[in-house]
This record gives C-alpha cells, sequence and structure tokens, in this order.
C-alpha cells in the first residue's frame, strides 16, 4: 500500500510540474508582458524599466524556474491590477470557493445516490425514467444560463433568495444548485450501474436466500460495494468543479477565487491568473490523488496495479 | 462515465421480436439489423430530427431571417415577440440595439454549429492519434499517453481557455483552436482502451503474420473497428465545445461582439433580466435544445452500433 502511495505521489508531482510549465509559457507566449504592463504606447525607455524591475527580457526557462521556486515557498508575486501580494488575495478568497464547492458536491451526492439506487432497485419503472431524464436534461442545460434562470425565478419572480453577493447563507443557495447539478449527471448513471451489477451478483442472491431483509441487503451488502467507483468519480469531479466554479462565481457574483479568475483574466493580470490556474489544477491532482488512494485502500485488489 | 447501462433503460430488447409481415430478423445483413435499431431506437430519432432543423436552419439562415443579424435599429428596440403580444415583423421580437432577434438566432445556429465541429474535429485528430499509438504500441509511448492525459485533465478547461482568449484576442479561430487543442483527452482515453482492445484480436495478429505494413493494419484492421466509440465520442466533444464556447461568449472573453452567438445573446440579454427575461430564455433554449439533439444522437449511435454494450 504504501508503495502504491509513494508511485501516486510521484506521478501527481510530475503531472503538477509539467502543468505549471505549461501554464507559465502559455500566459508568455501571448506577447511581450513588458508591453502589457507599459501600455501599447510606451517608448523604449518605460519598457525598460519595466524589464529591470521585472526582468522580462531574460530566458523564459529562467524565469520560469525562478518563478516556481518562489512559488514553492508560498511568494506567487504582487497582482499587477490589485498590487497586492498574489498568496494574500487567494487566500482571501478561497474559502467561499471551498465551501461553495462542498456545498455542490453535496448536494449532488444527496441528490443522485438516492436517485441512482432507486432506479437501479425498479429498473423501468417510473423513477428510473424520471432520473433518466433528469440526467440526459441535465447534461444538455448550459450552467450559466441554469443559473440565470434560477435568478430570474427565484430571486426576481419570487423574491425568496438574493441574486448575487456572498454575505449570507441565503447567497449559497442558488450557486449550490447550479454547480452541483453539474456532477448529478456522472454521479447518477454510476450508482444506478453499480447498483445493476451488485444487485445481480451471487452473493447478494445468497443474503436473499438466508433470510435477510430486504433493507439489509440493500444497504449492508449491495450499496456498500456499488458506492465505491462513486466516491472516487465524487473525488474527481470535485476537482472539475472548483475548476467550473468560475462561471458560476461570475453569475452570482460570489466572491471566491473563481471570480477572482474572472476579475484578473478581464485585466490581464498575469500573476494572479498564473497562480489561480497553478492552483486549480492543484485542487484537481490533489482529488485524483485522493481518489486513487481512496480505491486501493477501499479495493485492495486495485494495489497491485 | 462510460457506462452503457443507462441508455438501456430505453433501448430495445435484441430484434430477435419481429413484428408481423416482416423480414425475422437473423435473414437480415448486420447492415440492415443495425439500421432497423436504429429506427426502433426513440432517442436517437429524437436527435436527428431536432438536429437536422438546426442544421438545416443554420444551412439556409439567409433565407429564414427576414432581417439582417447586425442591423441596429434605434426606434425598433426590445420589441416583444410576436407571442408574447409582439407583432410578426419580428417574430421573436428584437433585441436592446433593435436588432432582429430571430435572424440573430438563426445565424448564431450558424456560430454554434461550426465552432462544435471544428473543435471536436481538431481534438478527434489529436486525440485518436495519441490513443491509437498508446494502445498499440503499449509500454512506453503508452506511459507518456497516459501521462499527457493527466496534464491534460489537470488543467481546468475553461480557466485556460479564458486566460488563452483574453491574451490573444477573442477571434472565432482563437476560440475554434484553444477548443480544439483542451477537448481531446476523452478521444485519447477511449481510443487507447479500444485500440487495446482490438488490437488483442486474432485477426489483427493474422494481418501482421501476413506482413501487413504499419499503416495498413492501422488504418485497415484497428481503425474501423474502433470507429463506433470515434462516432460516439466526436458527438459529445461537440456538444461541449459549444456549451464551452457559449459560456466563453456569455463571459465576455469567447467570440465577440457583434458576432451572433448564443452565449454572447445571453450575455448581453443578462443586462435587461429584470424586464425582459425573454431575452435570455430564447438563445438559452436553442443552446438547451442544440446541446441535447447532439447528445441524445451520440448515445443513440452507441446504443446501435453495440449491441452487445447493453444489459
Amino acid at each position: 500500500m504504501y508503495m502504491y502511495i509513494l508511485k501516486r505521489l510521484g506521478l501527481a508531482l510530475l503531472v503538477a510540474f509539467t502543468v505549471s510549465a505549461i501554464s507559465f509559457s502559455l500566459l508568455f507566449m501571448a506577447g511581450d508582458p513588458a508591453i502589457a504592463i507599459a501600455g501599447e504606447n510606451a517608448s523604449a525607455e518605460d519598457i525598460q524599466m519595466v524589464n529591470d524591475r521585472y526582468g522580462f527580457d531574460r530566458p523564459i526557462v529562467i524565469q520560469y524556474f525562478e518563478w516556481l521556486g518562489k512559488a514553492a515557498t508560498g511568494d506567487l508575486g504582487n497582482s499587477w491590477y490589485f498590487d497586492l501580494p498574489v498568496s494574500d488575495l487567494i487566500a482571501d478568497r478561497l474559502g467561499v470557493t471551498m465551501l461553495l464547492g462542498l456545498l455542490g458536491m453535496s448536494f449532488a451526492l444527496l441528490l443522485a445516490i438516492p436517485m441512482g439506487v432507486a432506479a437501479a432497485v425498479k429498473p423501468n419503472s417510473l423513477i428510473d425514467r424520471a432520473s433518466l431524464f433528469i440526467s440526459v436534461v441535465g447534461q444538455a442545460i448550459p450552467s450559466f444560463w441554469f443559473g440565470l434562470i434560477l435568478i430570474v425565478v427565484f430571486s426576481i419572480k419570487l423574491g425568496l433568495v438574493p441574486a448575487s453577493g456572498s454575505t449570507s447563507w441565503k447567497h449559497f443557495i442558488l450557486p449550490t444548485i447550479v454547480l452541483g447539478y453539474y456532477a448529478t449527471p456522472a454521479i447518477m448513471r454510476l450508482t444506478r450501474a453499480g447498483m445493476l451489477e451488485v444487485l445481480s451478483a451471487d452473493y447478494i442472491r445468497t443474503a436473499r436466500a438466508k433470510g435477510l431483509s430486504a433493507r439489509k441487503i440493500m444497504f449492508k451488502h449491495a450499496l456498500r460495494n456499488a458506492i465505491i467507483p462513486v466516491i472516487s468519480l465524487a473525488a474527481v469531479q470535485m476537482g472539475f468543479m472548483l475548476g467550473g466554479s468560475i462561471v458560476v462565481e461570475s453569475i452570482f457574483a460570489l466572491h471566491g477565487a473563481g471570480f477572482l479568475a474572472w476579475e484578473s483574466i478581464s485585466r490581464n493580470d498575469l500573476p494572479t491568473m498564473q497562480a489561480l490556474i497553478l492552483i486549480f489544477s492543484m485542487f484537481y491532482i490533489f482529488f485524483t490523488f485522493l481518489a486513487d488512494i481512496l480505491n486501493a485502500w477501499m479495493d485492495p485488489r486495485l494495489r497491485i496495479a | 462515465m462510460s457506462d452503457t447501462s443507462l441508455t438501456s433503460a430505453s433501448a430495445k430488447k435484441p430484434d430477435a421480436v419481429s413484428k408481423k409481415g416482416k423480414t425475422p430478423a437473423h435473414q437480415l445483413s448486420p447492415r440492415a439489423k443495425m439500421l432497423r435499431r436504429a429506427l426502433r431506437h426513440k432517442g436517437l430519432l429524437f436527435g436527428l430530427f431536432v438536429m437536422s432543423i438546426i442544421v438545416i436552419v443554420a444551412i439556409f439562415a439567409p433565407l429564414i431571417a427576414t432581417h439582417d443579424p447586425y442591423a441596429q435599429s434605434l426606434l425598433a428596440r426590445m420589441k416583444p415577440p410576436a407571442f408574447m403580444g409582439g407583432t410578426w415583423e419580428h417574430p421573436l421580437g428584437t433585441d436592446a440595439l433593435g436588432r432582429d432577434y430571430l435572424a440573430r438566432l438563426v445565424y448564431g445556429a450558424r456560430i454554434s454549429l461550426l465552432i462544435g465541429l471544428i473543435a471536436a474535429t481538431i481534438s478527434a485528430c489529436i486525440g485518436t492519434f495519441m490513443g491509437v499509438m498508446a494502445g498499440y504500441f503499449g509500454g512506453r509511448i503508452d506511459l507518456l499517453v497516459t501521462f499527457f492525459i493527466n496534464v491534460r485533465l489537470a488543467m481546468p478547461v475553461v480557466l485556460v481557455a479564458l486566460a488563452v482568449v483574453a491574451l490573444f484576442g477573442g477571434s472565432l479561430y482563437v476560440v475554434v483552436s484553444v477548443l480544439g487543442l483542451l477537448l481531446w483527452d476523452r478521444f485519447a482515453v477511449v481510443m487507447r482502451a479500444a485500440t487495446m482492445q482490438v488490437r488483442k484480436l486474432e485477426y489483427v495478429a493474422a494481418a501482421q503474420v501476413l506482413g501487413a505494413s504499419l499503416p495498413r493494419v492501422l488504418f485497415k484492421d484497428i481503425l474501423p473497428n474502433v470507429m463506433n466509440h470515434l462516432i460516439v465520442i466526436f458527438t459529445l466533444e461537440m456538444a461541449h465545445a459549444i456549451i464551452l464556447e457559449a459560456a466563453l461568449s456569455f463571459l465576455g472573453l469567447g467570440v465577440q461582439p457583434p458576432t451572433p452567438s448564443w452565449g454572447l445573446m445571453i450575455s448581453e440579454g443578462k443586462e435587461m433580466l429584470l424586464f425582459e427575461s425573454w431575452l435570455i430564455t430564447i438563445p438559452g433554449v436553442a443552446l438547451f435544445f442544440l446541446v441535447l439533439s447532439i447528445n441524445m444522437l451520440g448515445d443513440g449511435i452507441r446504443d446501435v452500433t453495440a449491441p452487445e454494450g447493453r444489459n
């Protein structure tokens, strides 16, 4: 098991390293950052001044390793727009995004797992069809549009919840639904498929033959096994969801890291952009790593691979 | 996410049951059987029907739209659609700049379809190449490709796409290229697995023994047998690219105004959210039906081409 964790950790670090290199060079390819700071019509002296201060005229590899070295110690540079350390900016905003991610995932799991189980217990029943309908429709609704429709109905027409901001718990209701529904179809499908497979297994027939109650079979024997792949999918989806929070946060003006990303992108704030891309990919890498470990822990057969 | 059982709920029983007056299923060629399955698959037919309508509308946009999608009119701003008390002069009303909403909607279909098709084609080329290589050769190449897939998955798509569009400028080309270069991961994953399966089959070994060249084995023996997976992923990624383009344009960093993109229309309508919600409803519903039809088409093709995958 330790060997397995070590291997996975090494791979995760390598991926993180590559992603950081790609995102760094990507943003540098777009043009000379010195001109971006000094402005289109800047004189040669102005550009020279910017270069003296930030060192943009040095080879990109050197700049990258310098940035990486600083990033490793928590120094992500200064934001060009806010003129504050990027690490402080992000630390301020990350809480909201993580809270939103957790709420969204809880929403998705609470909706998807019961629906998936119910659908598998009675295939082709009304609830099976309903869950199929939800997942087909859910995958086709663009989340930004879904969010706007919810605002129109629940904030404007009914006046039940505030439309934007992040000051009270009420502000999180609609964003949670929008972010959570995104992960629901996949989790529901997997729960249903897993339950169908497990329910036809021999040991379930044995349990039935022994005369165990349907309830006990369902929860103690079937769901426990069917849920294993669902948990790792949920972890992976969590990584995706945090990356997708930029859309949800900008619709509802929730001041989280996603909103900060949108602000920094629309203002060409390169250091903040770079740091956020790095952090969101770290989240994804962390969650997939977690999923691998959880999987191996719950299913010893995987540890050999 | 690669389960086939979901659609099985609506999928038909294998074609053993034949209706009166029709040729029994066992006398049909595999191709005819597939066609028969397709004609009985409601989801597939629905998807095909809706998508055909949208494609026809996009192709014949100049004939359908009675106005220029770019022509502004200060006198005809925010006219409601005909079904909400407006006139038939502007069947779907006008936007805040007085542009005919129907014209913008039908020309917008062109943008969505174009972006979806081109982006998915770019991704399909990259992903299929990587996946087939990894699946066929295995070993180090497989490790390398798997690593690339991991790296790609770790990059937050929306964030990276937004950043690139912001830095390189929001032209149609930039948006299409970014999406094409970002969405190849599923192609690679599925093609890799499918190739690995096919590669083990005896006829591939037979072709190799007969001295077939590598390109011949890849193109004549491997590729045709993983084609159905390729088509299914192509539809999924096309839908994905269309939604992403709309999201980027919605956030202001995709296709730029005054291009009639559905995402952009929703973004412009957002300003009027309080008063005129149809401005976001109309392009949103269009987007929803386009994506829904493509997804249903893809799911249907999967069911029809791989009946053994159903339970």
